[in-house]
């Protein structure tokens, strides 16, 4: 941790001067804060605040989005000032899991919620959130599951979820103390009422605020967006995440979310027409959105219903105005529930966007057919091919122990094989 | 900069062409490398650039050029660089009353007709100075990118409009106490939507084609993602006001893309694979 501080202080101290070509691993650690207080600030500028990482690809502040697995498919977490859009499920049965887990990490981190929706109140929302599972409960849910199943493909499965348990907990990063980065849920139990009491959030019910006569600035987005936006800038002003406030000292984290941002509850017509009025006020709202977000610490989920937004160019022009954008496909009602391959699985995630931020690549996944589940009350995601395809140089695919005896695949790299899937597919 | 690429492209820093409308286009991956690659390219050729950067902060891009051998505080310090950072711009447009005309005024309006702001600030940016000596080479302008305007209420035909201005004005100016034309070039990164079926954005990208000197069109496989290879290149120089007699010139190479720098081979030949 040492190191870490003395390059955030070289950091600091060339960021107004010349900035020359030097090593990468120098300049790499300027954490992308506020450009205000890039001269203002005096004291160290890696001041860690609960809850958050520096990605080891490029230093960029991290937050969790409340599943390790998905952490860990994004590269190490969502970076500070970025958009996460989640495509909703068709039913809106998983989609809105995603977006409690992501608050309940802002209240478990102690971080300031923003909670935006057009259909329930936010405190609604607020009570329904998950209950945090703590250390040692943990442990023994994964033990009871290394008992239950003795197969070994399970052995495997068991081996990737393994390996999304022991990151969180080897990644624990020096001064702050008792929060690590990404913890785990129980979707069927609530929070704790003294944790969202003792929380810092602000809600925003459109039904309420749309009726209200504040000072609406002349915007051409609809009036829900523009009050919206509105509301956001407020919050972000008067709290000092744009860094506008030099006396506050301990910096926190704002977290957004919106629920189903442009759905018809918003005043919006993309779902119902196809060359509606409006039909540049949601792509508009996050072009501002994503401004706002730039220039302060704060980190937004958005959940949107793309399955009913009848234009197919608007879906492609909000992806492009996101910066992660993650899709759901749950197989209820559709003809993959039947399917033999998808029988563990509740439905399909697609990674559909990594941002390139500060870099020119990103940490995209190997992996592209992910499925998840919801498996004794926590969200899981798993890989769905069990065989990955051969590669002469690296190390081998993973096969369980049971099938190399049974095939007796013999290790030689210059023997192509095509091996065939297990006998239940 | 990329020296792969400048050898592909048959350029250097120092004897680059003048007068050109380089167009870079990007389908179902992202081509934002390039775009890296031009601006350290025509900071390194001395040259005077604009750039309206609309879709990522100045931060990004000057982590990048470090990478890449260029200081892009150093060069907005000296004059070099005027950097229009649309994603700021539109916080302050949209929620404090500008006074003068703000080149993203647009998006105050509900019906904006054309993008004059805009181009009036890049006209602005790339005047010549008339301090005696000839400190910049050649004017450029820099757009990351025109899809966004589409996003952002502004019809395709208004887009175009714009672009053919800003042609004009940097692509062939004159100074006028010097008689001698200071051709500029101009990059712009459109985004090809593919079958996402998005009219506008094709009107923009079709038109544009038949505009430009150099097309680098960088696309995903076909095939889908792969580890070693990040996309195919494709290069095509045309001549827009001469007829076409001859053909067009046209390359296509694949690449991947490393921490700082990219590397092209010709198709098929990945070290991956070989």
């Amino acid at each position: 941790m040492a190191a870490v501080a003395t390059c955030g202080s070289v950091a600091a101290s060339t960021g107004s001067a010349v900035a020359t070509a030097s090593k990468s691993n120098v300049t790499s650690f300027q954490r992308r804060g506020p450009r205000a207080s890039v001269t203002n600030d005096s004291g160290p500028r890696l001041v860690s605040i609960a809850g958050t990482r520096p990605s080891v690809r490029n230093g960029q502040l991290l937050v969790s989005t409340g599943l390790p697995a998905l952490d860990q498919l994004l590269g190490g977490g969502l970076a500070v000032g970025t958009v996460l859009l989640i495509e909703e499920d068709k039913y809106n049965i998983y989609s809105p899991l995603l977006f409690k887990y992501f608050l309940a990490e802002g209240i478990v981190n102690g971080h300031t919620l923003l909670v935006a929706s057009a259909k329930e109140d936010p405190a609604n929302i607020l009570q329904e959130l998950p209950a945090p599972l703590l250390d040692d409960k943990c442990k023994k849910e994964f033990d009871e599951d290394v008992y239950n199943h003795k197969t070994p493909e399970s052995n495997i499965k068991m081996k990737i979820a393994w390996r999304y348990q022991l990151l969180p907990k080897m990644e624990q990063i020096g001064p702050v103390s008792s929060s690590r980065f990404g913890h785990y849920y129980d979707a069927s139990k609530r929070m704790p009422q003294e944790l969202i009491e003792a929380s810092n959030w602000h809600g925003f019910f459109l039904p309420e605020k749309i009726s209200s006569t504040l000072k609406v600035e002349p915007c051409s987005l609809t009036p829900g967006y523009t009050k919206l936006l509105q509301f956001i800038q407020n919050i972000i002003y008067e709290e000092g995440f744009d860094g506008s406030n030099p006396q506050k000292k301990q910096r926190n984290i704002l977290r957004i979310g919106i629920q189903n941002l442009g759905s018809p509850l918003w005043g919006d017509d993309i779902c119902c027409a196809e060359n509606g009025g409006n039909s540049h006020s949601l792509t508009k709202f996050l072009y501002v959105l994503r401004g706002l977000l730039r220039t302060s610490l704060s980190a937004c989920i958005i959940t949107m219903p793309t399955h009913l937004i009848q234009n197919k160019a608007i879906i492609a022009r909000v992806t492009t105005l996101s910066d992660v954008v993650v899709g759901l496909e749950s197989f209820i009602g559709s003809e993959r529930e039947t399917n033999p391959l998808y029988k563990d699985y509740h439905g399909l995630i697609h990674i559909r966007q990594i941002p390139r931020l500060n870099n020119l690549i990103c940490d995209e996944s190997d992996v592209k057919d992910l499925a998840f589940k919801l498996k004794r009350k926590l969200f899981t995601i798993e890989c769905i091919t069990k065989l990955r395809s051969y590669d002469l140089r690296r190390q081998r695919y993973f096969l369980s122990r049971h099938l190399q005896r049974k095939f007796s695949i013999k290790k030689n790299p210059y023997f192509k094989k095509p091996h065939t899937l297990k006998k239940i597919y | 900069m990329f020296v792969e690429l400048n050898n592909l492209l048959n350029t250097t820093p120092d004897r680059a062409e003048q007068g050109k409308l380089t167009l870079l286009c990007d389908a179902k991956t992202d081509g934002s490398f390039l775009v890296h690659h031009f601006l350290s390219f025509y900071l390194k050729a001395n040259c005077k650039v604009c750039f309206v950067a609309l879709i990522q902060s100045f931060s990004h891009y000057s982590i990048v050029g470090q990478k890449l051998g260029v200081s892009l505080t150093m060069a907005r310090e000296r004059g070099q660089l005027v950097f229009l950072e649309g994603l700021k711009s539109a916080v302050d447009v949209v929620f404090q009353a500008q006074k003068e005309p703000h080149p993203l005024q647009f998006l105050r309006e509900a019906n904006a007709g054309n993008l004059k702001p805009l181009f009036e600030f890049v006209r602005e940016a790339l005047k010549p100075v008339d301090s005696g000596e000839a400190r910049w080479t050649y004017p450029v302008l820099l757009v990351d990118d025109l899809s966004v305007l589409l996003s952002l209420g502004m019809g395709a035909v208004a887009v175009l409009d714009f672009i053919h201005y800003c042609r004009a004005t940097v692509c062939w100016e004159l100074k006028a106490s010097i008689l001698y034309l200071m051709q500029g070039n101009m990059v712009v990164l459109v985004h090809d939507s593919g079958d996402a079926e998005d009219e506008e954005n094709d009107i923009l990208l079709n038109g544009l084609s038949h505009q430009s000197h150099l097309i680098l069109r960088a696309e995903g496989l076909a095939t889908g993602f792969c580890r070693d290879v990040h996309g195919q290149l494709r290069i095509l120089w045309r001549r827009p006001s001469q007829p076409a007699v001859h053909r067009d010139q046209s390359f296509t190479y694949q690449y991947k893309i490393q921490d700082k720098s990219v590397s092209f081979f010709a198709k098929g030949m990945s070290p991956a694979v070989l």
